[in-house]
């Protein structure tokens, strides 16, 4: 295994991509809940640590699902 | 009825000696309970101050009569101090971490600071601390010297329950207490533990709470002896050493006997709170029994959590054997009258109803759609009974409330155990029928798991209108009739159900008017179509035809039945094919799939309460049986089953020859021994499948057995196979036998056989008998069989428990989420596409081409 290994480019892992701070807005509004209440994900998650990002950032992960094709969560980046 | 109030918060802690003295109402002295005359004695473990017990006396503190008075705690202020055994591993892990000099914990400030932060985050995020504490005490347990004021830590060694050594010295329970009280406040906070609620000295008792006695209450004997609950006899233990201990200590006793009574006063406290404490004997009643104490009446499934909190006994509930009765409906459920004149509904007295109920108070409770009870606008209650029920009945005014009998028609909660799907619990009707025990239609068997063996099922009466409603709509066996496990039906037809439509359906069978007449009665069906044809001057009628009569006028269906012949069904007729369990049989039916999601569940359970009780008409009429003779087989079939035997025999003993010769050639990745193995094993089946087919060939379709394999009703070829031909080989672990002596199964056969009689195939059909070699192997298999199934109902039983516990409280909301009690999103979309199973179509949403292809007209 190289130094360039990404995780993010396996097939197992899903697509994950930060969403910006508006779009937050409007998902936590569509929902009617707080950041708090979206499913959550470590900073120190292989796939957000390559991303780079911080607590507070939700992702948006798009998974191939058995029932519906394709899937879309989203989760909150929190601190370990 | 009072407003009900939110839980804010829930606040565990210990109590301190403080509060259990401000909490006794008494203390307690005297290690007795009654004086002579049977009067409780003052400051004895049964002070009329703790609270009633007794009819008819008030208690002393509060006023209250037995069932009013909660009861009140009493306190024994302990001679002595003793570790509560609970907190034992707690005051080692303090007593590790802290200094025995100043009480601080054994880390720098800034370490402290930045364990007290951790903490306090996470508890504002209402996240669990518990990895941050463990922390705390690995860390505190290192340095071997107190960084507060220098002195040695040394390790404090620990004996189970309650045994503290530091240097090989004993600490005595007060020693214990004086090194927690020195703990800082500040430093428990590191430790997360709240020191307004917990003070680690208050892990160690100075006072003991007594509890009321409408917890331990002492029950009379016929003899009219009294007998103590457990918890008594363990406190009249902990006051008699209490005393002995006091006149030891005040007499200036030696210290060897003051530390024996010491060490026996901590035995019973220990004792008390629990009894199964490993390391120490437990305390043991008069006869040998183990005392039951505090832990034990609330631990397992027999204490107060699993039996009593989580499974309660209810009232408006039978339980009784269950047996078939066809003729009911599948919706409905036949109760004995005995018990529909013991459970009771509720009837709200109205201008409307009033008459009516007039008529069931004056047939009383014993005679049966009478009544049980009254209660009068005031709320009071009276029992009708033989003698006042015409009394009674003429003062039933509006307002007014009759406890009437189960009567036809009521909505009940019917219920078999074990409870592991929702169909376990499904609603039904009432009918009322005469015998003792709870009738069910045989379609229900499959979801309830049910069969007549002695089975019990249990029926719950839901007592308001709004139950009633809700268990009609969401519960009802109708509307159960789709399971959310695979999208299909999951209640049809069974056994005779498919025998009896696949013989009605067969192509060529008639019936004459008279028996087709009949044959429609029993679907409800009055008017005979037109007929098939003449034969001899008279009209006759085709069972396919009949069997149409059942089905919506404009239905078309095609599918394939189970044994791969097409069946086409267009404008409700049947065209072609065979009724099979893959018509409207449970788990499989398509008639009954493309009814339940074109017709409603309404048309799809009337269709089937009439096709299964036409089935069982037809096989009635027809007749059909099976017996040990339709297993025969012609003398031909046997020398040609033989023949393939004896030929197998050959084939295998060649291979081995081969093997032995080393001229065998392996599998590709299997060795010459398992190439082998798998070219024996493979040679059997072959063989036994000859003979299988041989069975059938000389069976015939006429077979019963045949008939009832065919139809998918009961059975299959291999077991008929098996019956008629040949067992076949049998398996352990799925290897042929292999285990036993020394190089061989038993010792009837040579070292090193490898044939196939020594290695467990067994040639013999049930039906001929097995050779005791053949039955010992057979005994192997099956216990193999047995085994399997106990180990995997235990594990998935135990998988099961785990997995309701994680799930129960998730729900879907209304913008379909799927949320915890905190609101806290699980699943974006309940099942990541938002369908309920139960309401799809095997999984998919829709089905594209049945919709087409009904828009349309036109089949695929």
């Amino acid at each position: 295994m190289g130094k360039n290994y990404e995780v993010s480019r396996h097939d197992m892992v899903p697509e994950h991509e930060v969403i910006p701070g508006e779009k937050v807005e409007e998902l936590l509004e569509t929902y009617e809940i707080d950041v708090r209440q979206l499913p959550k994900i470590l900073v120190n998650d292989p796939v957000a640590k390559e991303m780079e990002t911080e607590p507070g950032d939700v992702l948006r992960v798009v998974r191939k699902s058995p029932t519906a094709g394709v899937a879309v969560s989203y989760r909150l980046v929190i601190e370990r | 009825m009072a407003e009900p109030k939110q839980i804010g918060s829930i606040q565990f802690g210990l109590l301190s000696p403080k509060e259990i003295r401000k909490l006794a109402v008494t203390k307690i002295i005297t290690p007795d309970t009654y004086d002579d005359d049977g009067y409780p004695i003052d400051l004895g473990l049964m002070d009329p101050k703790l609270g009633v017990i007794d009819p008819g006396l008030e208690c002393k503190t509060c006023g209250g009569k037995p069932g009013e008075c909660p009861g009140h705690f009493g306190k024994i202020e302990l001679a002595a101090p003793v570790i509560h055994a609970g907190f034992a591993r707690l005051i080692r892990k303090i007593m590790r971490a802290t200094c025995r000099e100043c009480g601080e914990l054994s880390l720098t400030e800034e370490e402290k600071e930045g364990y007290r932060e951790e903490i306090e985050k996470l508890k504002s995020l209402q996240q669990p601390i518990d990895d941050v504490r463990r922390d705390a005490f690995k860390e505190a347990r290192k340095g071997s010297t107190c960084p507060s004021c220098g002195s040695d830590m040394s390790d404090v060694k620990f004996d189970r329950p309650t045994g503290y050594y530091v240097n090989d010295q004993k600490l005595m329970p007060t020693e214990v207490r004086d090194w927690l009280a020195k703990v800082p406040d500040e430093d428990l906070l590191v430790i997360g533990m709240n020191p307004e609620m917990a003070r680690p000295e208050w892990m160690v008792l100075d006072v003991l709470p007594v509890p009321p006695v409408t917890m331990r209450p002492s029950i009379t004997l016929e003899t009219g002896q009294r007998s103590e609950d457990d918890l008594t006899h363990k406190l009249v233990d902990i006051l008699r050493v209490n005393q002995r201990f006091q006149e030891n200590q005040e007499a200036g006793a030696p210290q060897l006997i003051i530390e024996d009574l010491w060490e026996l006063l901590q035995y019973h406290v220990v004792t008390f709170f629990d009894n199964h404490v490993s390391g120490i004997p437990p305390a043991r009643h008069r006869s040998g029994r183990p005392l039951r104490t505090m832990a034990q009446r609330l631990k397992g499934k027999e204490g107060r959590f699993r039996s009593n909190l989580s499974g309660k006994r209810v009232n408006f509930s039978a339980r009784t054997v269950i047996s078939p009765d066809p003729n009911i409906s599948v919706n409905e459920v036949g109760v004995p009258e005995t018990i529909a004149k013991e459970l009771t509904v509720t009837m709200h007295l109205t201008e409307r109803n009033l008459e009516i109920a007039r008529d069931t108070v004056l047939r009383g409770p014993d005679s049966h759609p009478g009544a049980n009870y009254v209660r009068r606008a005031d709320g009071r209650k009276q029992r009708i009974s033989d003698k006042n029920r015409e009394e009674l009945a003429e003062k039933l005014e509006v307002g007014w409330q009759v406890d009437r009998h189960l009567k036809d028609g009521d909505v009940v909660l019917f219920n078999r155990q074990p409870s592991l799907h929702r169909m376990s619990i499904m609603a039904h009707e009432v009918r009322v029928l005469p015998y003792k025990t709870l009738r069910l239609n045989l379609c229900v068997c499959p979801p309830y798991n049910a069969d007549f063996d002695g089975d019990e099922m249990n029926l719950h009466v839901p007592q308001t209108e709004e139950a009633r409603a809700e268990a009609e709509v969401l519960m009802k066996v109708q509307n159960q009739m789709l399971s959310p496990r695979f999208g299909g039906p999951i209640i049809g037809g069974i056994h005779d159900h498919i025998s009896g439509a696949f013989l009605l359906t067969e192509r060529g069978s008639r019936f004459d008017r008279d028996d087709a007449t009949e044959l429609l009665r029993r679907a409800g069906i009055f008017e005979l179509p037109e007929p098939e044809g003449q034969e001899d001057g008279q009209p006759y009628w085709t069972g396919g035809g009949l069997f149409s009569q059942l089905l919506p006028e404009d239905m078309d269906l095609r599918y394939t039945d189970s044994s791969g012949e097409p069946v086409i069904i267009e404008g409700g007729e049947l065209v072609e094919g065979r009724m099979d369990d893959r018509a409207f049989g449970a788990f499989s039916g398509e008639i009954l799939d493309a009814l339940l999601k074109e017709y409603g569940v309404r048309e799809a359970r009337r269709f089937l309460d009439n096709a299964t009780r036409v089935a069982i008409h037809a096989i009635t009429k027809l007749g059909f049986s099976f017996g040990l003779s339709d297993e025969d087989l012609p003398d031909e079939a046997g020398t040609q089953i033989a023949d393939v035997m004896t030929s197998a025999d050959e084939k295998v003993e060649n291979l081995i020859e081969t093997y032995e010769l080393g001229e065998l050639d392996a599998i590709p990745g299997r060795s010459l021994e398992e190439t082998l193995e798998m070219r024996i094993m493979q040679e059997l089946g072959e063989a036994r499948d000859q003979a299988g087919s041989i069975a059938e060939k000389f069976l015939g379709e006429d077979n019963s057995g045949v008939i009832m394999a065919v139809s998918g009703a009961r059975g299959s070829m291999l077991n008929l196979t098996q019956m008629a031909a040949s067992v076949g080989q049998q398996s352990v672990r799925g290897e042929r036998i292999t285990r036993g002596y020394r190089e061989r199964t038993l010792p009837h056969f040579e070292r090193g056989d490898l044939g196939t009689a020594a290695k467990g195939f067994v040639q013999s059909s049930y039906k001929d008998g097995l050779t005791p070699t053949e039955f010992f192997f057979h005994a192997m298999g099956g216990r193999e069989g047995l085994v399997d199934t106990a180990v995997r109902t235990a594990q998935s039983g135990y998988m099961q428990r785990r997995l309701i516990n994680a799930l129960q409280d998730l729900n879907v909301k209304e913008d379909g989420t799927v949320r915890d009690t905190r609101d806290t999103i699980v699943q974006m979309i309940y099942g990541d596409d938002g369908i309920d199973p139960s309401k799809s179509d095997y999984g998919e949403a829709v089905d594209v081409e049945r919709i087409a292809e009904r828009v349309t007209g036109r089949s695929p």
